[in-house]
C-alpha cells in the first residue's frame, strides 16, 4: 500500500477464534465498572466470581477453538492468522493460552486469600495512604481493601495471552505494555512491608519501561530493514537478504533486550530478585509463572518465525546468554538468605535452561515420530515450572510471624518439626526445581535437554547439567535447614489458610507429581500443538 | 529528500535518552529519558515510513503515543507514592532491596 493509493480496508475480526482473548479483556473492563458502581462490601465477592467465571469461560473457549483449528497451508501445523494479520491463533498460541488460563485460575485464588491476614486480602487497604500515617491505620482499622487487584490481574492476563500470539511486532509491543503496566502496579500494593513493595514497583517500572523502549527502537529498525512489522514479511526479507544487514543486526539486538528482560535472562535479570522479594507473594507467584510463559512464547515466535532465516546470526548470542543466565542464576542463589530472593535466582537459572532448548532449534522436519521439537519441549517445561513455582510461593505465604510473612531463611529452621506437611510439600517443590526424577522438573529438563542435544547444542547441555548440580545444592540446603536443624527461639508459625490457598498448593503439588510420573498426556498435547504458523 | 539526517537525529535522541536513564538520579528525569527514547523510536518509524512509502510506520507512531500516555499514568502514580513515602524521588534512596 503506497501513500497515494491508500484505501481504507474494513478490518475483519474473526470473533469465532479470538473470543477467549476478548472474554478476558471484557471481564477486566467489567471489573473496573464493578469497582466504580458496586458498594464496597459487595465488591470482593463480585470481583472473585467475575474473574474466576471469566477465566473458566475463556478456558472453555480455548478448548473449543482448539478442537476445530483449521490446517495451515504448509500441512505440518494448524491455525489461522486473524485480525488483519495481527494475531496468530495456532497450536502453540492455544497451548500457551490454556496454560496461562489454568495457572491464572489458581493464582486468582491466591489473590483472594483472606484468612491469613485476618479477614482482608494481602493487598494494601488503601494504596494512596502513606505508610506509617494515621490515614493508613484508619484504613486498616476499617478493614478497607483494594479489590482493583482483580481487574488489574485480568488486564495483565489479557496482555500475556496477546503477547505470544501477536503476529506483528507492533501488536507485540502493545501487548508487552498491556501485560507490564498492571504488573508494575500490583507489585506496589503489598499490605505489609509497604516500603519494599513500593521500591519493587519503582524498580520494576523504571527498568521495564527502559527495556520496552529498547524493544520499540529495535522494532523501528526492523521496520526500516523489512518495510513491514509483520513477522512473515520480516522472515521473507531476512531470507532474501535485502536491505542493510547492519540495520537487521542492530534491530534484532535491541529487540531481544526487551524480550530477554521479561524472561529474566542475564544480563537483564537484575530486576528479578528485587521485584520477586518486594512484591506481594501472590503477585510474585502469578508473575513468576505466567510472565515467563508469555515472554518465552513471544521470544520463540519472534526468533523462529521472524528471524528463523538469520539463525546463524542470533544463535551465538543465544549460546552466550543461555550459559550466562544458568551460571548467574545458580551461583548467586547459593548466597541468598531470603527465600523469595532465592526462588527468584532459581527462576533465572530456569530461564537459562529454557533458552538452552531455544538454541537447539530442533524443528518440525528433522524430528522422529516419538521425539518432540524444541518448541514443544519448552512449552512442556514452562507448564511444569509454572505449577511448581505457584505452589512454592503459595507455601511461602503460610510461614508467618507477628510481622506477616517471614521469608528469612534462618527463620525457616526446624519448620519440618513444626509443620511436617507444609515443609514436606515445600521440599517436594524444591526437588522439582532441582529436577529430581518423579517430579515434573525432571521430565521438563529431560525434554528440553534431549531436544537441545539433538539440535547440536551439546556443550550447553553439559553446562546445563553441571549447573543443575550446583542448583541442587541450594535447594537441598533449604531442605536441610527445614528438617535437620532446631527451631531458633520463637520460630514462625505455619498459619492455617482458607480453602483457597489449600486448593492452590494441592493443585501445584498434584500437577508437579502427575507431570513427573505420567507426563505423556501433556507431552501429547504439546506435540499436537505443532509449530508456529507464519 | 534523504532520510539519513532524520535517522541520525533519531539515533542521537535514543542514545541521549538511554544514557540519561543510566546517569540521572531523579526518578522523574529518568522517566523523561525513557519517554525521549520512545519519541526517538517514533521519529525512526515515521522516517522509515517515508523511505518505504507505506503507512505502517506512521500508524505505529500513533500506537506508541497512546502506549506512552498509558505508561505516564502508571509511572507517575508509582513515583508519586514513593515520593510521598520517602520525601524524595531519587532512585538512589530506595535501596532496601539489595544483593
Amino acid at each position: 500500500m503506497t501513500l497515494s493509493e491508500a484505501v481504507f480496508v474494513k478490518p475483519e475480526i474473526a470473533y469465532g477464534r479470538l473470543y477467549p482473548l476478548l472474554i478476558v479483556f471484557a471481564v477486566a473492563i467489567v471489573g473496573v465498572v464493578v469497582e466504580a458502581f458496586l458498594p464496597r462490601g459487595l465488591r470482593y465477592s463480585a470481583q472473585l466470581v467475575l474473574s474466576v467465571g471469566g477465566l473458566v469461560a475463556s478456558l472453555v473457549g480455548v478448548v473449543l477453538v482448539g478442537r476445530n483449528l483449521p490446517g495451515h497451508n504448509d500441512g505440518t501445523s494448524m491455525g489461522s492468522i486473524e485480525a488483519m494479520g495481527a494475531i496468530a491463533v495456532d497450536g502453540p498460541s492455544l497451548f500457551i493460552w490454556g496454560a496461562l488460563l489454568v495457572l491464572s485460575l489458581i493464582s486468582v485464588l491466591l489473590f483472594a486469600e483472606r484468612r491469613l491476614e485476618g479477614g482482608v486480602t494481602a493487598f494494601a487497604g488503601q494504596a494512596a495512604a502513606t505508610p506509617g500515617t494515621e490515614a493508613e491505620r484508619e484504613a486498616h482499622l476499617q478493614g478497607v481493601e483494594h479489590t482493583e487487584v482483580f481487574p488489574l490481574m485480568m488486564f495483565a492476563i489479557g496482555g500475556m495471552m496477546l503477547f505470544p500470539a501477536s503476529n506483528d511486532l507492533l501488536t507485540m509491543f502493545v501487548a508487552l505494555e498491556v501485560l507490564s503496566l498492571p504488573l508494575y502496579l500490583l507489585c506496589g500494593l503489598a499490605r505489609r512491608r509497604r516500603l519494599i513493595s513500593q521500591e519493587a514497583a519503582l524498580k520494576y517500572f523504571l527498568l521495564g519501561a527502559y527495556s520496552s523502549a529498547f524493544f520499540l527502537f529495535g522494532t523501528a529498525l526492523i521496520y526500516g530493514y523489512a518495510g513491514s512489522v509483520q513477522l512473515a514479511d520480516i522472515s521473507t526479507a531476512v531470507s532474501s537478504r535485502v536491505g542493510s544487514s547492519a540495520l537487521l543486526l542492530t534491530g534484532m539486538g535491541l529487540l531481544v533486550v526487551g524480550l530477554l528482560f521479561k524472561v529474566g535472562a542475564a544480563p537483564f535479570h537484575a530486576w528479578t530478585p528485587d521485584v520477586y522479594q518486594g512484591a506481594p507473594t501472590a503477585v510474585t507467584a502469578f508473575m513468576a509463572a505466567c510472565t515467563k510463559i508469555a515472554a518465552f512464547g513471544a521470544l520463540l515466535r519472534v526468533f523462529y518465525v521472524g528471524f528463523g532465516g538469520a539463525r546463524w546470526d542470533w544463535q551465538p548470542m543465544m549460546w552466550i546468554i543461555a550459559g550466562l543466565t544458568m551460571a548467574v542464576g545458580s551461583v548467586f542463589a547459593l548466597t541468598q538468605t531470603d527465600i523469595k530472593r532465592m526462588l527468584a535466582y532459581s527462576s533465572i537459572a530456569h530461564a537459562g535452561f529454557i533458552i538452552t532448548g531455544l538454541v537447539g532449534t530442533q524443528q518440525g522436519l528433522g524430528v522422529g515420530a516419538n521425539e518432540i521439537t524444541s518448541l514443544q519441549a519448552i512449552l512442556f517445561y514452562l507448564v511444569a515450572y509454572g505449577f511448581a513455582t505457584i505452589g512454592a510461593f503459595a507455601v511461602v505465604t503460610l510461614v508467618r510471624d507477628a510481622g506477616g510473612e517471614t521469608t528469612h531463611l534462618s527463620r525457616w529452621a526446624g519448620l519440618g518439626k513444626e509443620a511436617p506437611v507444609v515443609a514436606g510439600v515445600f521440599a517436594f517443590f524444591l526437588l522439582a526445581f532441582a529436577g529430581i526424577p518423579l517430579t515434573s522438573g525432571f521430565t521438563g529438563k529431560w525434554a528440553v535437554f534431549t531436544s537441545a542435544w539433538a539440535g547440536g547444542a551439546w556443550p550447553l547441555v553439559v553446562l546445563a547439567v553441571l549447573m543443575s548440580v550446583v542448583a541442587a545444592f541450594f535447594y537441598v540446603r533449604v531442605i536441610v535447614i527445614m528438617f535437620f536443624s532446631d527451631p531458633v527461639g520463637d520460630g514462625p508459625t505455619v498459619a492455617v489458610p482458607s480453602m483457597l490457598t489449600t486448593i492452590v498448593i494441592t493443585a501445584g503439588a498434584t500437577m508437579t507429581l502427575v507431570l513427573g510420573v505420567v507426563p505423556q498426556p501433556v507431552l501429547d498435547l504439546a506435540r499436537q500443538a505443532g509449530e508456529f504458523i507464519r | 529528500m534523504s532520510v539519513t539526517p532524520f535517522l541520525v537525529l533519531s539515533g542521537l535522541l535514543f542514545s541521549i535518552g538511554a544514557m540519561g536513564v543510566l546517569v540521572r538520579r531523579n526518578a522523574i528525569v529518568v522517566f523523561m529519558c525513557v519517554e525521549l527514547m520512545l519519541n526517538a523510536s517514533n521519529l525512526a518509524f515515521v522516517t522509515f515510513a517515508r523511505q518505504h512509502g507505506n503507512l505502517d510506520g506512521q500508524i505505529a507512531a500513533f500506537f506508541v503515543m497512546v502506549v506512552a500516555a498509558a505508561e505516564v499514568v502508571v509511572g507517575l502514580a508509582i513515583i508519586m507514592t514513593i515520593f510521598r513515602t520517602r520525601r524524595s524521588a531519587s532512585v538512589d534512596d530506595a535501596s532496601l532491596l539489595k544483593y
